[in-house]
């Protein structure tokens, strides 16, 4: 069977605060349509590792390549420019604004119109506003926040944030989508929609998924591949079966609550 | 047979994306204008007088919400880009022969292109840290006003030109209360356009957050830039129609304390809100005209605490603006929108 194509290439990346070694070395491939997911315990290095690939954070060495090209040292705007989004693991929403204007900054690198057709807004800008309001209103649906469309975000319940979050990430329309945590904070239920979401983005839209998760039930369920870090180093990738077996990264939980999950 | 629908049910994204939701408010909203147009025949020139005042208020505000109150970055230089913006228009029509039209739109790039030059500072600093930059801004452009006597006229000032459009001369109140309305009513069509689509809604986006504005691909440098560009232009035309209103400029009246006052009126009238912008200028422009009325009245009724009342006018002015801060911490706007929204569920109070 033909192997999709590697969409993302993370080469030996090395990432420090001060003393703190957050990433030390770390390398993996995601392939073209996966669902890929990073595990390790808390301060293992998962965050900074999206932050890495989606520009947040400049590793001091290593190399970041996306569909052949590479992004090191390119700005976050330019990695949104081609096709990579996220959502982050403390909130990270414009509050102040509407759930249909946070998903309409989603379309910011779709739109044309600058301030001076923005200002005017009949004629062009207003026939592209509600194109891409339909685009929006697609997503919308999607994820069931029909009746929340014009509620400024920071009024909100965390789990219809966490939503929308999602939301604002898929209007972008990305190749590529980091998910730090979706499941975090989230009762059963919720958690359960989220997984539903995600298999959906990644199987109809067709979208990447490199997914960050500490719920191991859900992580083992629903990914391709995973990556396991411990204290900024890799000690295990593979198929979760391979993952779950694999010693080191049992040693890795030993002690660890999370262990338990690991045997699920 | 016609079908009428319960409640708010909108047939088109077009419907539902309108400034101007409901026929009633649309209706509301058209009669004022023409209402606005008629003022002039049915009030005072002294009342006249004060809406023009009003008028470029609230264009000045629109141009200090949007980089304070829309992207969030604190302007202390507002006062000197007034002045900006009326010296130049000035100096274009005197010494280069421009018909105020197009001087007064050049003197709003003009003013764009100053303000984006102290806006740097905004690419590295933030918060408290920026508004003592534009601070300095402030200092040193009062300073240039003094100093470059062949621009500006040094502290003597100088004249500035009325508009002319064929044989009428715009230097009455009743005529530049037009020139001051069109302008003025342009400008908040503009503002209101610009933050329902692309770059203003990414204004908002950066003054929210940053981080995640920058990581939706939105180019920070050039947003924060760009408010100071759009914000300076609404302040050099207010500048411009300033000037052409007063016909003659001085330093003096492009101070710290018209900065000042300008970033009282829209946290009094609402940060990041176009009404607020015009009820804030509304509400200082009024306030010490109603307090003068009041006192003089005051004074001449009783004329023995009369002239305690008119000396501490100015600490009435303080205390009332700081009580509206107080009581009323998220501007006008805000409150606006909360009694609408009581009268729409009434006498449904959830
Ligand atoms: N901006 C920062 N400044 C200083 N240290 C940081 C910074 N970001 C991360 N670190 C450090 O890097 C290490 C890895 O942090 P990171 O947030 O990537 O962990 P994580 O795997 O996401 O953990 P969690 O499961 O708790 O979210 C931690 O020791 C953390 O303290
Ligand atoms: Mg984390």
């Amino acid at each position: 069977m033909d192997r999709p194509a590697i969409q993302l290439a993370v080469e030996d990346l090395h990432l420090s605060f001060g003393g703190v070694n957050a990433l030390m070395g770390v390398g993996f491939d995601v392939r073209q349509g996966e669902i890929f997911s990073i595990i390790g315990p808390n301060g293992a290095g998962k965050t900074s590792m999206l932050n890495c690939i989606s520009g947040r954070y400049h590793p001091q060495k290593g190399k970041i390549s996306f569909e052949g090209q590479e992004i090191t040292s390119k700005p976050p705007a330019a990695r949104a420019q081609i096709g990579i989004s996220r959502t982050f693991q403390n909130i990270a929403l414009f509050k102040g604004m509407t759930v249909l204007d946070n998903m309409l900054i989603g379309r910011h690198i779709h739109l044309k119109s600058g301030f001076l057709k923005g200002g005017i807004y009949l004629g062009p800008c207003q026939r592209e506003e509600i194109e891409h309001r339909a685009f929006v209103e697609d997503i919308i649906d999607f994820l069931e926040i029909e009746h929340i469309r014009k509620k400024v975000v920071g009024t909100l319940a965390y789990g219809l944030q966490k939503r929308v979050e999602l939301a604002r990430a898929l209007a972008l329309d990305p190749k590529l989508i980091l998910l730090d945590e979706p499941m975090a904070g989230m009762n059963l239920e919720e958690t359960e929609d989220m997984v539903r979401y995600v298999l959906d983005i990644n199987q109809e839209w067709g979208v990447t998924v490199i997914l960050v998760e500490h719920d191991m039930g859900v992580v083992m369920d629903i990914s391709d591949r995973v990556v396991v870090l411990d204290f900024g180093q890799k000690i295990g990738e593979g198929t979760p079966e391979e993952v779950q077996k694999d010693p080191a990264v049992i040693r890795a939980y030993l002690g660890d609550e999370e262990s338990v999950f690991l045997g699920r | 047979m016609s079908v009428n629908y319960c409640g708010d049910f909108k047939q088109s994204y077009k419907d539902d994306m309108r400034v101007m939701q409901t026929p009633f408010i649309r209706i509301c909203i058209f009669s004022f204008i023409v209402f606005l147009y008629a003022f002039p025949f049915l009030a005072s020139t002294y009342v006249v007088s004060t809406v023009n005042v009003i008028g470029i208020a609230v264009i000045g505000a629109l141009g200090i919400n949007i980089v304070t109150g829309f992207t969030g970055q604190i302007s202390l230089g507002q006062g000197a880009f007034l002045g900006v913006g009326a010296f130049a228009c000035s100096y274009f029509m005197r010494e280069w022969g421009i018909p105020f039209w197009v001087a007064m739109p050049m003197a709003g790039v003009f003013t764009a292109a100053v303000g984006m030059v102290f806006g740097i500072p905004s690419l590295r600093l933030k918060g408290l840290y920026l508004a003592i930059a534009t601070l300095a801004a402030q200092f040193i452009l009062e300073y240039l006003f003094l100093h470059m006597d062949m621009f500006t006229g040094g502290s003597n000032g100088v004249y500035f030109p009325s508009p002319e459009a064929g044989p009428v001369v715009f230097d009455t109140d009743q005529s530049m209360y037009y020139l001051i309305i069109t302008v003025a009513i342009m400008a908040v069509v503009f503002a209101t356009n610009l933050f329902r689509s692309k770059d203003g809604r990414a204004f908002v986006a950066v003054r929210d957050h940053y981080l995640s504005a920058e990581i939706m691909g939105i180019h920070l440098f050039r947003y924060r830039l760009l408010s100071f560009a759009v914000s300076s232009f609404y302040v050099g035309i207010a500048g411009s129609l300033w000037g052409a209103y007063t016909q003659y400029i001085t330093p003096e009246h492009f101070t710290i304390h018209e900065s000042i006052n300008y970033l009282a009126m829209i946290i009094i009238g609402g940060l990041g809100s176009v009404l607020g912008s015009i009820y804030g200028a509304v509400f200082m422009t009024l306030l010490p005209q109603v307090l003068t009325v009041i006192t003089s009245w005051a004074a001449h009724v009783l004329p023995s605490v009369g002239d305690l009342i008119m000396s501490i006018k100015e600490g009435i002015f303080g205390l009332i603006v700081i009580l509206f801060l107080v009581f009323e911490p998220d501007g006008m706007a805000h409150r606006w929108s909360l009694i609408k929204a009581y009268w729409k569920l009434y006498p449904f109070s959830y």
